[in-house]
């Protein structure tokens, strides 16, 4: 799966220490504006562009995404609905902490966009198996 | 002279005996005094049986002095009886479950009971990368690269959740706290789920670990470079220059390790309390 080529996670291959633009060291969880990584294999996550996908919006009472919360991403500039699988801020204990903020591509009835997830997958989500069991379907390691 | 004679007759009886058996070896038996009676098999040189040495003297008492460091309490102004009653509710876990020893560094597999895990138990294998926490909560922070996605996970030592902690390679660093592996290359943070438990002693140093990692280009989450954070395990001279490593030791505050306020000596208690504990593990 192609990184997009802004992620500050890539290890450059150049000797040059430059960075084009600043990071904030990510300790919250997903919110708007906020760049994610989507980790299914769909065309439409997979494709480069120049504009990493962000959450412009998050389907929760208080705005915070958290494992397992529905948010909208503006990809490739279309709306599209996703999932989050993963997040960088710590959270409970007994509950693995990803090194990037993983969201899966979703249709508006719950279906995944693309057809395998190869990054493992919290096992808190197997709790939401009515409306996601399609995706926990296309799951292959569980963490 | 007469048993030297009755050894002879033995061996004339026995060659015979050979000859009759062995017709492929040629070998002719030297009939020379008192020599043993000769095998059916060719004289094949057996060494003498190595004396087995019981070392009587490796008691318990050369077993390495280990105390898990959420014993020791920190320094506050709540009752000593507070931490005497969670020490004893951590011994009776403790008999429940082996906690083993283990250090920031070493290789940990954890089975735990997840309720939405297949199986119902959920293993995961990782580098332990820091240890928090006194009491009973006290924490461990494992880290592995799953399908190149970095994983960690924040275990509590007592939880009744825990049912196995395995060590699979007890080894040291060069500090005490690995959250610098977060901004370092993913190899140095990859462990084979599927490893084997690398055997250790009980007994003797517990084996330091003199790596120094590689890291990914700047920006990182902290700014490991500071004095701070104390870190030797980093190779500074590969991502950074000398100037920005002097730059970095303007930060340096020297008069922190003078500091009579921040002194707190744990040894005596450390003594004390790995007494009390070794007593209330063996009843």
């Amino acid at each position: 799966m192609a990184f997009p080529r802004f992620s500050p996670l890539l290890a450059q291959t150049s000797a040059v220490f430059q960075r084009n633009f600043s990071v904030s060291a990510a300790a919250a969880a997903i919110q708007k504006m906020t760049r994610v990584r989507v980790v299914d294999n769909s065309s439409l996550g997979n494709t480069p562009y120049h504009r990493p996908p962000r959450v412009i919006h998050v389907y929760t009472k208080n705005s915070v995404g958290k494992v397992g919360d529905k948010v909208l991403l503006a990809i490739k500039g279309q709306k599209k609905k996703a999932l989050i699988v993963g997040h960088k801020m710590p959270g409970d204990r007994m509950t693995p902490r990803f090194d990037s903020n993983n969201v899966v591509l979703i249709e508006d009835n719950g279906n995944p966009t693309g057809t395998r997830i190869k990054v493992p997958i919290p096992t808190s989500l197997r709790q939401m198996e009515g409306d996601y069991s399609k995706v926990l379907a296309i799951a292959s390691t569980f963490v | 002279m007469a048993a030297c004679s009755r050894g002879l007759d033995k061996i004339v009886t026995s060659l015979r005996f050979c000859r009759k058996l062995q017709h492929q070896n040629e070998r002719v038996f030297s009939t020379s005094a008192c020599r043993p009676a000769a095998d059916s098999d060719p004289p094949k040189f057996v060494p003498p049986s190595k004396p087995v040495i019981v070392d009587k003297t490796q008691t318990v008492a050369s077993m390495r002095k280990f105390l898990s460091p959420e014993f020791v309490p920190p320094r506050q102004r709540t009752d000593p009886f507070k931490f005497f009653l969670e020490r004893k509710d951590m011994i009776r876990r403790r008999k429940m479950l082996n906690i083993p020893e283990f250090y920031v560094g070493s290789i940990l597999a954890v089975t735990m009971a997840d309720p939405n895990a297949s199986g119902k138990t959920n293993r995961f294998v990782g580098i332990c990368i820091q240890r928090g926490g006194k009491g009973l909560g006290a924490t461990f922070i494992l880290r592995n690269i799953v399908n190149s996605q970095g994983v960690e996970i924040c275990y509590e030592l007592y939880s009744p959740r825990i049912q196995k902690i395995e060590v699979l390679k007890l080894e040291k660093r060069l500090d005490d706290n690995l959250m610098y592996l977060r901004d370092a290359l993913p190899e140095y943070s990859t462990v084979d789920p599927e490893m084997k438990p690398v055997p250790f002693s009980p007994t003797g140093e517990v084996p330091l670990n003199q790596i120094k990692v590689k890291m990914r280009p700047k920006p990182w989450s902290k700014r490991w470079e500071r004095p701070k954070f104390n870190i030797q395990g980093i190779r500074f001279d590969l991502c950074m220059t000398p100037r920005q490593i002097e730059g970095a030791q303007k930060h340096a505050q020297p008069w922190l390790e003078y500091d009579m306020l921040k002194e707190y000596d744990t040894t005596k208690l450390e003594e004390q309390i790995l007494k009390e504990v070794q007593q209330d593990l063996s009843k």
